[in-house]
């Protein structure tokens, strides 16, 4: 009875039901938008997912990419999936030490308080920063003689285009998410249990180290996860600072050092190159391509997504 | 001066006489007829004058929170600082072991000596292994339950020594916080994950790791039931023979149960110091009896 009464109640209460026709436009047209959006996202896993599973065959992983006229003979995508691996392994490990320790300083230090303020627009500059910009800088910084021996040098001229000098730069792409992500998760731990670490005759680098970090550590995974995902999808510095060579162009013979200092791809250097837009002309391997990295890229929100539910059983203080 | 705020005071009704000594081993409700409830234990032997607080004097940018504060701090002897909310208490605590100073814009007058030592003299982090403190909330640290002890021993962030090497003491602080036989099959798992009267009192083992001379407890109870605060009020009541405790609670019931001395702060100044004996019996100042009264009238 009770019940009845609370629901026809609710009912009369329904906020919309006093609503101008004007307001309830908008809620429909919001709804509608929503909709739409996610229909447009849905469509481009499905798109891709069929795309994907037609053209994708093991054996575009395991060979090379080469020149050819017909889709038989241009070859799989091996190198440009490596170069994916490595590209977004080198600009993880700048971009994780340095975004732990801006994120370390800004959180917990912050001072002098104008040059924290500084650093942190700097950052947010960096995260609005089109990357076609930061290549096309990254491209002149490289091209100078004091910094060729991290690319290739021919006739005296530098080409300014490797793998150090793409994931240099890319490093800055990934760097705003973890910086955002690990301050995010320092400010969240209550300054009690600072205080607790100081009260035991605890420094604050101690304090940080070993309680802090720690503690942040499932938000420091959120973002480089976020982060490498930014990384790898990234075209712009590729080809600008990669080459977009498709295959490795070993600077030299020296086995790793000479592969890092020559040119190669990424899978979205290949996209782009076997895109409609492209030069490749073998649409087919492009949407193989994406499907694979649009895998990678869902794994690694997966496994934020994991972190995350995992952490917040695990780290929770009153 | 009268007391404008009715102090939050959780009113116990019918307090009775213990006819005999408690034997439920809860003396609160075992007691039958007397007004006041049993107290654990009693004072030590012995006390020795550990800390000398005089003429302290703690404000925040120009908001004054601790007025003039002087009194001494006793190993044997259990402290307890009473007051209506926002009297100083947790500031008086926090001065110290110097926690203060981490708080911007608070600035302290007046001397505070540790073994006829200026604090203020003394290396804070030195200071703070002398002093050790343990907060409202259960604050453990995300590690193991081994871990959060030989934290404490181990220098700064050091991973050294090695867990053989700290076993022992380890052992001990938990033994002394009376968690030893509760955890022992469990010091490994993460601290985070025991129930919050365990965290407290491993946030105690902690707190005692170091081997300090004061315990600083600020409201250890107030996040905790019924049977984690008797344990804990046990456990106090244990530790007043080798360490000074100083305990701020907003319970007068427990301050009662557990303090030797009690200390009655109201706006930042302190309005009477006296044996708990007297300041639950007779307070001489009108303002500690109208805010006692209000717990045991
Ligand atoms: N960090 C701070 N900055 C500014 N003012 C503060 C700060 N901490 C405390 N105060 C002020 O100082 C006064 C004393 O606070 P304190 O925390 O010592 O009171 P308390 O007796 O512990 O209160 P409670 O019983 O509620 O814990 C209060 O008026 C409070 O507003
Ligand atoms: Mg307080």
């Amino acid at each position: 009875m009770s019940t009845a009464i609370t629901a026809s109640a609710r009912r009369h209460e329904r906020p919309t039901a006093s609503w101008r026709l004007t307001d309830r436009l908008g809620l429909g047209l919001a709804w509608l938008l929503g909709l739409l959006f996610c229909a447009i996202a849905g469509a481009i896993v499905v798109f891709f997912l069929i795309e994907g599973v037609r053209y994708l065959r093991p054996a575009l992983l395991v060979t090379n990419p080469v020149a050819g006229v017909s889709q038989g003979e241009t070859g799989g995508f091996l190198d440009p999936l490596l170069g994916t691996v490595i590209i977004g392994a080198m600009a993880m490990a700048i971009a994780i030490p340095v975004g732990v320790a801006i994120a370390v300083w800004l959180s917990e230090f912050g001072r002098p308080t104008l040059m924290a303020r500084v650093a942190e627009s700097a950052i947010e500059m960096m995260a609005g920063e089109p990357a076609v910009v930061l290549a096309l800088f990254g491209l002149t910084l490289f091209e100078l003689p004091a910094l060729g021996f991290l690319s290739q040098t021919s006739h005296g001229v530098v080409l300014g285009q490797s793998f150090f000098a793409a994931a240099a730069l890319l490093s800055l792409v990934g760097l705003p998410l973890v910086v955002a992500s690990t301050r995010e998760g320092l400010q969240a731990i209550p300054a009690h249990v600072r205080e607790a670490s100081y009260a035991l005759g605890k420094t604050k680098i101690a304090t940080t180290r070993r309680v802090l970090l720690p503690a942040a550590r499932p938000s420091v995974i959120t973002g480089s996860m976020l982060g490498l995902g930014r990384v790898i999808g990234d075209t712009a510095i590729v080809l600008l600072l990669l080459g977009g060579t498709l295959t490795f162009q070993p600077a030299n013979s020296t086995p790793v050092l000479g592969v890092l200092r020559g040119t190669g791809d990424t899978l979205t250097g290949y996209m782009y190159y076997n895109s409609p837009a492209g030069d490749g002309n073998s649409h087919s391997k492009a949407y193989a391509a994406a499907f694979v990295l649009m895998l990678i890229v869902l794994a690694l929100n997966l496994g934020v997504d994991v972190v995350v539910r995992r952490s917040r059983r695990a780290v929770r203080w009153s | 001066m009268e007391l404008r705020k009715p102090p939050p005071v959780r009113r116990l009704t019918g307090y009775e006489v213990p006819s005999s000594p408690p034997s439920n081993g809860n003396g609160l409700h075992a007691a039958a007829g007397f007004r006041l409830p049993a107290r654990l234990g009693a004072p030590s032997m012995v006390a020795i004058d550990r800390m000398q607080v005089e003429e302290l004097s703690v404000s925040y940018g120009h908001k004054p929170a601790v007025q003039s504060v002087s009194l001494p701090i006793r190993q044997g002897e259990v402290l307890a600082l009473i007051g209506p909310s926002g009297c100083g208490k947790t500031t008086l605590l926090r001065s110290l072991n110097r926690l203060t100073e981490l708080t911007r814009g608070a600035s302290l007058r007046g001397r505070i000596t540790l073994d006829d030592v200026d604090v203020a003299h003394m290396d804070a982090t030195a200071l703070r292994r002398r002093v050790t403190m343990v907060f409202q909330q259960p604050n453990p640290f995300p590690m193991s339950v081994f871990d959060n002890v030989a934290y404490v021993l181990r220098e700064q962030a050091s991973r050294r020594p090695r867990r053989a090497a700290v076993q022992g003491a380890v052992h001990e602080a938990l033994a002394r916080a009376g968690l030893l036989d509760e955890m022992a099959g469990s010091l490994d798992h993460p601290a985070l994950r025991l129930s919050g009267g365990q965290q407290q009192r491993l946030c105690i083992a902690r707190a005692l790791a170091a081997n300090p001379q004061v315990l600083l407890l600020d409201e250890p109870c107030s996040a905790l039931d019924p049977v984690s605060t008797r344990l804990i009020e046990e456990l106090i009541a244990k530790l007043r023979e080798d360490v000074a405790v100083v305990i701020v609670t907003h319970n007068l019931q427990q301050a009662y149960r557990v303090a030797d001395y009690v200390a009655f702060m109201y706006l930042g100044e302190l309005v009477e110091y006296g044996s708990a004996h007297k300041m639950f019996g007779s307070p001489r100042e009108q303002r500690t009896k109208e805010y006692i009264g209000g717990a045991f009238g």
